[in-house]
């Protein structure tokens, strides 16, 4: 990244973060034993790579520890009426629906795995892992957004130090991370582009 | 039924257009919810002054122009468009409604302030444990000598920095939840005991945390009948509601536009992407949903008008409708903007933040469902 030539521009996203970023190659020398595989082959190299990128991005890890949160989130927050939100018959179907749907990823991708120590390298069916795991993870953040109730609202990211407490912590900085959680659907390999993948190679469409 | 708008109301709505478009392009407010103040005083100087709408929806006896809810509906609808910060729902649907309806002593100065750009409300109404229960409260009202005392806590009073008063719900009666019991006050901002730590949000506004802690104030601060305001207070919510509805179609409207264009511009395979089936019937199901925005929000407004129970029905389902259509819109129009629509410098993700907020101002979707399934099985019984 030192290299004479390069040069970056932050993006700041939505929600108000930087992680990515406007890189600018001109006219950047690069020894030949620097170049990875062989010459005019990257994008194969690339994809293969993606393949197990797609897997990475399902997140069932991550997820389950969202969910946990999100329970107890919804133990400590209020309902309307009384009781917690997570006796809230509307938002505690939603909160099982998730539940299952992450249970059925995660078995998708132990099918998975199993190929893969059977030798088999993750196939287009990594697709599916990335689909679902994206839509999951956007679920998720939904749902802490919607627990968060009015609570969702305020932009702490440069508070002042004096400001004191707003709100329960839990409910902070959660609809950033609901808004930036888009971002999964789109990058990787679009969920559209994924669901042609899947059209064109696993269905033979 | 006629849906059409009258020439005063076409007008009406021209006016706020073209005072938006060149007042408030997006770079303008961008630097105007970055600043300090967070608003700008000198627009709604202008709403007061040029454009008259701050007394557009008020009676002539207020010294108004005779309108009403569908005044406020086309104000709402361009604001929505051009995403105004300014609090023109906590003052003139809200404080005004409130003054309106509950007619306290000196409602005919406030509203004369309110059409001259002189004050500025917000509605101190939610707790931290009340979520979008409006009778849920803690804060306490007590009759003191001649006035009341006020104690409590206030959770996201929007608009709250940039008010002169507050309009105030406390409990001068009853247990925790229970109808009885709810008064409405309005209250002095510089009232000694009533504090505010300020705040931005996520949409761009600024909201405060309220505490009163001992704050005096007058009897004819009571806005409607002590212990017995809810009534007025859901009427007032109502109204705010069907507003904020307005609103999000102009922010629906900029959303779809926005991502239609976007699509026939972005090439992807030699082709734009909207050349792309799939695109074209997400587009088409954000179209259905507008559209469907749009009646609902009409039919709120007729409803506005009808019995308590009618009215309250009519506003959950269209705000049911919003608030679905806002999260489906709102997160169809970031993935078909693809990369660009994650970034901040695009003005799709700030229609997108804004739709976010509207799915859960005054209740969410669950909460309306509820509040509709409530009065339906009434009914029905």
């Amino acid at each position: 990244m030192k290299s004479p030539g390069i040069s970056v521009r932050p993006i700041i996203t939505l929600e108000g973060g930087h992680e990515v970023n406007d890189v600018f190659l001109d006219n950047v020398k690069v020894p030949v034993e620097n170049r990875i595989y062989h010459e005019n082959q990257g994008w194969t190299c690339a994809k293969s790579l993606l393949l197990h990128e797609r897997s990475g991005i399902a997140g069932v890890a991550r997820s389950k520890r969202g969910l946990e949160r999100l329970r107890q989130m919804a133990r400590s927050e209020l309902a309307d009426d009384t009781g917690p939100l997570l006796a809230d018959p509307f938002f505690k179907r939603k909160v099982a629906e998730l539940e299952i749907d992450l249970t059925a990823l995660e078995y998708t991708e132990l099918r998975t795995l199993a190929g893969e120590s059977a030798g088999k390298g993750p196939g287009p069916e990594s697709s599916i892992l990335k689909i679902k795991g994206t839509e999951i993870q956007q679920r998720l953040t939904e749902l802490t957004l919607e627990a968060a109730g009015h609570y969702g609202a305020p932009y702490l990211r440069n508070a002042p130090h004096n400001l004191g407490a707003v709100g329960p912590d839990d409910a902070h900085g959660v609809a950033g991370a609901y808004f930036n959680v888009r971002k999964t659907s789109i990058y990787g390999g679009s969920n559209e582009i994924q669901r042609n993948i899947i059209a064109k190679v696993v269905l033979g469409l | 039924m006629d849906f059409s708008f009258t020439d005063e109301q076409s007008m009406l709505r021209d006016s706020v257009a073209s005072y938006l478009a060149d007042h408030y392009d997006f770079d303008t407010r961008r630097a105007s919810i970055n600043s300090a103040d967070g608003w700008r005083p000198a627009v709604w100087k202008a709403f007061a002054e040029d454009l008259g709408i701050l007394g557009a929806s008020f009676s002539e006896d207020h010294g108004g122009l005779g309108g009403g809810a569908t005044e406020v509906m086309v104000v709402m609808e361009e604001f929505g468009k051009a995403l105004v910060v300014e609090p023109y729902l906590g003052t003139v649907v809200i404080g005004g409604g409130f003054l309106k309806h509950g007619a306290p002593a000196g409602a005919a100065d406030l509203i004369g302030k309110i059409i001259e750009g002189k004050a500025t409300f917000a509605f101190a109404y939610a707790e931290p444990q009340g979520r979008y229960n409006l009778s849920d409260l803690k804060t306490t009202a007590t009759r003191k000598g001649a006035g009341y005392v006020l104690n409590g806590m206030k959770s996201v009073v929007v608009g709250a920095p940039w008010a002169s008063h507050l309009i105030v719900t406390a409990r001068t009666g009853g247990g925790q939840r229970e109808a009885q019991g709810v008064s409405v006050f309005v209250v002095d901002k510089s009232t000694a005991g009533l504090i505010t730590r300020d705040y931005p949000t996520v949409d761009g506004r600024r909201a405060s945390e309220v505490t009163f802690e001992n704050v005096s104030i007058p009897a004819d601060a009571l806005i409607g009948a002590e212990g017995a305001a809810l009534p007025l207070v859901e009427q007032v919510v109502d109204e705010a509601i069907a507003a904020t509805c307005a609103e999000s179609l102009g922010v629906l409207r900029r959303l779809h536009e926005g991502t239609l264009s976007y699509t026939k511009e972005r090439k992807q395979f030699g082709v734009p992407i909207a050349s792309f089936q799939v695109l074209q019937h997400r587009m088409v199901d954000m179209f259905i949903q507008l559209e469907q925005s749009i009646s609902m929000t009409y039919m709120a407004h007729i409803k506005l008008g009808e019995s308590a129970a009618e009215r309250a029905k009519g506003v959950s389902a269209a705000k049911v409708q919003i608030g679905r259509a806002c999260r489906f819109v709102g997160q169809n129009a970031i993935q078909l903007h693809g990369g660009m629509g994650m970034t901040d410098e695009m003005a799709i993700g700030h229609f997108f933040k804004r739709a976010t907020m509207i799915e859960g101002e005054f209740g969410s979707v669950d909460h309306h469902l509820r509040r509709y399934e409530a009065l339906s099985l009434d009914k029905a019984a």
